[in-house]
């Protein structure tokens, strides 16, 4: 097969898949829809892998499918570009799809339950679930295989719609399309500086392919821009970082991550943590060679990647519902990767992109198995000592849950501590903050990883004890309506088809990190990636690099590797040895707390602020411009003058004929004085 | 080459429609038949006009010409260049559909209103195609009398005021343009046509009062803030149909005048006063995005959501590079599949419930589950989300906003945000949640007729997102042609 067939089939199997299973779902039943995606994943997570060696082998593409669109000498083309970083992406994408795809047999095995029972929104939920992730998996993989900006653009608003559908799969609950709403709006945002940066970029350089920019990158970047004046490269650099912060929920655009949980577990593993989140992180990796071209750009990076890994890290040492720990942890790893991108650190952000991508996909599904064996129940106050009932997911969580903090030598360890080690060295302003925000976002790291680990598997059998419905926590959320079945429950381990994808995920949890020497120091990237001369971060730390195990034995001597082990300690004391302390400490750290658990109250603010500023700005120019201004004052106004004149005229018309000959003198005597007068 | 496809897509539509009159209110049946099969014959007519158009050339091509009044040199002449002969296909398209939309649901009078649809569908594909300005003035005034008629009949409670509305702003307008159409005439010594009207030599005083005099009839039309209220309580008060045409041709007549005649006729008046329309179309995209918001009757947002994307292409004409003004011509086109869509599903809704607030809705996606796979991807079109035909248009626009100011394309670009907000929260009020009262329990989803109506739409605003190229690329030479008129000054 040539190579162009099989980087056609990638995106179009799954795409192939998703139409069969949504739009001929009766006909092929739910066997049918699984087998059909699941297929197409799995062909193009073969072919990913086919691509990868060739990738290897030196190969690459560049090169048009057709011809999208022409105007104004801009060529719009549909068309890939095939090196070794989209490389990478393919593999983790279709892998940890194809894991997923697996999963959902299992996870939404009884997804009839999940529905009203008179409503027909959720007639063949089963197969439309199906159709949504792969028609993900195709969006994501024309995204990470674009060679244009329109391209990227496509895919990453089509991520966005697929998140959309997601998010709200559960229709008919009010905090699920409050949410997708909301994750959709919010990505919007991001992607207003999105279009602004790709509009910039079209305006100067006169081309939307990658190619021809990036060869204009050193042109670019001696320009200003005509009307504002800023340095050209950095409106473009921050347009498009403020669409990457949309997409990977970077601060402060973070909000809408969190609420996403709404969605079924599956797709928070696949979208909210493995790929789509990340598509922030590959764009800018991928626009390497115009974000080394702006400091100011960079700095913003590192910093806003910084404050999302410490901040965020916090909030989830206080949440109690288990999804929304690993949400949080999401968060924060996404700015460990951004912060990454600032400290020019490219191949770190995507080496952990994709160690993130195994362990937090693991961590997620594992709470989904969780879920499913607790009936629905999302809270950790209402489970504990689990490991016992469910020993593969303990297992896998715990994995999981290692790699998160970071510790040697699962896949973690390598990915975060070279990203900061990367920041360690790099020169941008606000590098100092970002490294010591990312130290401390390690403690945080340790405890909250641990505390979910003991809070879910060990201790009390909190399970046992009735379900105490009043302190049930205003999330909201888990306002489900299937509460009814929640008798005391016997909790055991899910089906093959859930822990077979955990076990597959868990090994490279542990084990993808041995890929650093290749992956960072080997010149894996090449020409993929592009560092200015100036940022030799990289480069210093390829001279030190010796070696996994030197890595792994230097690691042990240092400050992370401590740092996240006391947070693991913390984690062990607060909730094995003096599971009574937490309740103390919340109790005397009242305010801290509170802002915690309010999440620095960024909701409520954009809610009255954002929401029901635009609603306020947009009744009062209905009411007053519309109504009053234009149609009262304006259009009525006229009728009414045209009323009062014809009122006036109307005077004249008496039927007196005196009355006209009087008037017809008037006006002879008029014309007559004009006439005689005239010049 | 002499070819009568214009003649026959203006006439065939017209003398259908004369013919159904003639069939009677009695024969109900007959009158939805023989309307559909003329709205086919009208469409098929027009096929002819796409394939065997030759991109390549800028001119007008399928011109007909024949003498009509000669004493005042008035002209029965045809054309379509790259431009209007994609609007002739819309035109005749939408008509099937609007056809079809009011198959079962129009009871009283079918004939009569079958034959007002088909007869505007005439009359418009006559706007479109005249290149005498008389001609075109008869046709651009006698389109408003079907419509006229169609919301003084068909309409709701309150069609008699929103259909005086309706015909007084237009009319005003159209008095002024033909005060400019008459100077005109006299300037060139004597031609009505407008072909040699694009090379007429014009002083700047008087090319800005032609400028204002189309200007006042375009913009009421199209329509431009702030002589924009007539739209929301015209549609209103309209019938499904009526407002789909409204919605997807009626507007695009004033758009199509600032081409046709303000561009090309008064380029510099056009550059002069270019601040002054691109800063009208950005308080369109903006105020009115707000605006739609906030209202509780889902027609009235579509139409406020139109005038706020008619900013689009009013800002793209008046940024003078090929991006803007073919980004403008694509959004007219998209829009008018889009809001036509947009229109048929509150519609469909409308015929059930006979509600069309907001509140009276909620959780239709569990009594009609269909239904609501398509109004959520409409919406999503009127979103702009790329590979439907909204994005094209308004990505086209944006960038040449950039290129042309960076203020302006950041103003322009906050639909992106706005224009997602009000569609979708719309969307989430109305389709998704738990049923919300008896109404929507009661509900039935789209039959065969209804699906489509609607897939036909759909598979348009698909093929367009995916493959704009074969429209763009119809349209090149044309726009580069009137580009360069724009450029060369006439003083």
């Amino acid at each position: 097969m040539e190579m162009k067939t099989i980087y056609l089939l990638i995106p179009l199997m799954p795409l192939f898949g998703a139409i069969i299973a949504g739009f001929f779902s009766r006909a092929i039943g739910r066997a049918g829809a699984h087998s059909v995606t699941i297929l197409g994943v799995l062909v193009s997570f073969l072919l990913s892998l086919l691509v990868l060696k060739d990738v290897l082998a030196g190969n690459t593409f560049n090169g048009p499918v057709y011809t999208w669109l022409e105007s104004g000498g801009l060529k719009m083309e549909v068309g890939f570009l095939i090196d070794r970083l989209t490389a990478v992406m393919l593999v983790v994408v279709t892998f940890v799809s194809l894991m997923v795809h697996v999963y959902t047999i299992g996870y939404m095995a009884h997804d009839e339950d999940n529905w009203p029972a008179d409503s027909k929104a959720g007639t063949h939920s089963y197969q439309r679930f199906f159709s949504y992730i792969s028609l993900f998996t195709f969006s994501m993989l024309m995204l990470v295989m674009s060679n244009n900006f329109v391209q990227l653009f496509f895919g990453w608003e089509a991520v966005g719609l697929v998140s959309y559908l997601l998010i709200g799969f559960w229709s008919t609950r009010p905090t699920a399309i409050y949410a997708n709403l909301k994750a959709f709006l919010v990505n919007r945002v991001g992607d207003f500086g999105f279009l602004m940066g790709i509009g910039l970029v079209a305006a100067y350089a006169g081309s939307l392919d990658y190619a021809t920019v990036f060869g204009k990158s050193k042109e670019l970047a001696t320009m200003t821009e005509a009307v504002t004046g800023w340095p050209l490269i950095t409106a473009i650099c921050i347009g498009l970082f403020i669409g990457a912060m949309g997409k990977s929920a970077q601060f402060p655009l973070h909000v809408w991550l969190p609420d996403s949980m709404e969605g079924p577990t599956p797709i928070s593993a696949l979208i909210h943590a493995a790929t789509m989140v990340t598509a922030g992180i590959f764009m800018v990796s991928r626009m390497s060679p115009l974000f080394e071209l702006s400091e100011t750009a960079l700095s913003f990076v590192i910093v806003i990647g910084s404050i999302t890994a410490l901040f965020m890290a916090l909030i989830a040492i206080v949440q109690t519902d288990i999804k929304r720990v690993v949400a949080y942890s999401t968060l924060s790893q996404l700015g460990y990767m951004t912060a990454a991108l600032g400290a020019s650190a490219y191949s770190a952000a995507i080496f952990h992109l994709m160690t993130h991508a195994f362990f937090k996909a693991v961590l997620f599904l594992g709470a989904g198995s969780v879920i499913i064996a607790m009936h629905h129940e999302q809270d950790m106050r209402r489970m504990g000592g689990l490991r016992k009932y469910m020993p593969v997911t303990f297992a896998t969580v715990l994995i999981g849950a290692i790699a998160n903090a970071g510790l040697p030598p699962f896949a973690g360890f390598f990915s975060k501590d070279s990203i900061i080690e990367a920041v360690q060295l790099a020169h941008v302003p606000g590098a100092g903050f970002a490294y010591a925000a990312l130290l401390a976002g390690v403690f945080v790291g340790g405890f909250y990883s641990f505390r979910l680990v003991f809070f879910t598997f060990f201790g009390e059998e909190r399970f046992r004890h009735a379900p105490a419905h009043d302190t049930h926590d205003a999330h909201g959320h888990d306002d489900h309506g299937d509460h009814g079945h929640h008798g005391p429950v016997e909790p055991h381990e899910s089906p093959k088809v859930v822990t077979v994808p955990l076990i597959l995920l868990a090994i490279p949890a542990i084990a993808s990190g041995w890929l650093i020497g290749p992956m960072l120091f080997g010149g894996y990237f090449g020409d993929a990636i592009f560092i200015s001369q100036e940022h030799h971060g990289m480069a210093h730390m390829q001279e030190e690099f010796h070696g996994v195990i030197p890595m792994i034995l230097h690691g042990l001597t240092s400050v992370p590797f401590w740092l996240a082990l006391a947070g693991a300690g913390t984690a062990w004391f607060l909730y094995i040895a003096r599971p009574e302390l937490p309740g103390i400490i919340k109790a005397k750290a009242g305010v801290l707390s509170t802002i915690l658990e309010k999440k620095y109250g960024f909701d409520e603010f954009n809610e009255w602020f954002f929401a029901g500023g635009a609603r306020l700005v947009g009744r009062g120019l209905w009411k007053g411009g519309d109504q009053v201004l234009i149609d009262g004052v304006a259009v009525n106004g006229s009728a009414r003058v045209v009323g009062w004149v014809a009122a006036v005229v109307r005077l004249f018309q008496t039927g007196h004929i005196y009355q006209y000959a009087f008037s017809m003198i008037i006006g002879v005597f008029v014309l007559l004085t004009l006439w005689f007068n005239r010049v | 080459m002499s070819s009568h496809l214009l003649s026959l897509a203006i006439w065939v539509p017209i003398v259908g429609g004369i013919i159904v009159l003639a069939l009677g209110s009695e024969r109900r049946c007959a009158a939805r038949w023989v309307s559909l099969a003329f709205a086919i014959a009208g469409f098929l007519v027009t096929i002819p006009l796409f394939t065997s158009f030759d991109a390549a050339k800028s001119g007008m091509q399928f011109v007909e010409m024949g003498s009509w009044i000669p004493r005042f040199n008035v002209n029965y002449f045809l054309g379509v260049d790259g431009i209007s002969v994609l609007f002739v296909l819309l035109n005749a398209f939408i008509t099937i559909l609007v056809v079809l939309a009011g198959w079962e649901v129009i009871e009283d009078k079918v004939a009569q209103y079958m034959a007002a649809f088909l007869i505007m569908s005439g009359l418009m594909n006559g706007i479109f195609s005249a290149l005498d300005a008389v001609l075109f003035y008869v046709f651009f005034e006698a389109s408003l009398i079907p419509m006229y008629i169609i919301i003084g009949v068909w309409g709701g409670p309150n069609r008699v005021y929103a259909a005086f509305k309706f015909f007084l702003y237009t009319l005003l307008g159209s008095l002024l343009m033909l005060v400019a159409l008459i100077y005109l005439f006299l300037e060139s010594g004597g031609s009505f046509n407008i072909l040699d009207w694009h090379v007429l030599r014009l002083e700047m005083g008087p090319q800005v009062l032609i400028f204002i005099a189309f200007l006042m009839s375009f913009a009421v039309k199209v329509p431009m803030w702030p002589v924009h209220t007539w739209l929301p309580d015209a549609h209103v008060e309209a019938p499904t149909g009526g407002s789909v045409v409204l919605a997807a041709i009626a507007l695009k007549l004033g758009a199509y005048g600032f081409v046709r005649f303000s561009l090309p006729i008064t380029p510099d008046a056009s550059h002069y006063m270019a601040p002054f329309i691109i800063t009208l179309s950005l308080i369109a995209v903006v105020y009115i995005g707000f605006v739609a918001l906030v209202q509780a009757d889902m027609k009235k947002l579509v139409a406020y959501s139109s005038i706020s994307h008619m900013g689009f292409v009013t800002l793209g004409f008046f940024i003078f590079n090929q991006l803007g003004v073919e980004g403008a011509l694509i959004q007219m086109l998209s829009h008018g599949f889009v809001s036509g869509a947009m229109f048929l599903c509150i519609g469909v809704m409308y015929d059930r419930v006979h509600s069309r607030q907001i509140s009276d809705y909620g959780g239709v996606v569990n009594t009609m589950p269909k239904f609501a796979a398509f109004f959520l991807f409409f919406a999503m079109a009127n979103s702009g989300l790329p590979a439907t035909s909204g994005f094209v248009g308004e990505f086209m626009v944006a960038l040449g906003a950039i290129k042309f100011n960076f203020w302006v394309g950041l103003t322009a670009a906050t639909t992106l945000v706005l224009g997602a907000a009000y569609t979708l929260w719309m969307v989430k009020r109305v389709a998704f949640g738990a049923v919300a009262n008896h109404h929507v329990a009661e509900l039935t989803d789209i039959n065969g007729r209804e699906f489509l109506v609607l897939a036909l739409l759909a598979i348009a605003v698909l093929a367009m997102g995916v493959y704009p190229f074969p429209f763009t690329d119809v349209m090149h030479a044309s726009v580069d042609n009137l580009l360069k008129h724009v450029a060369v000054s006439k003083l």
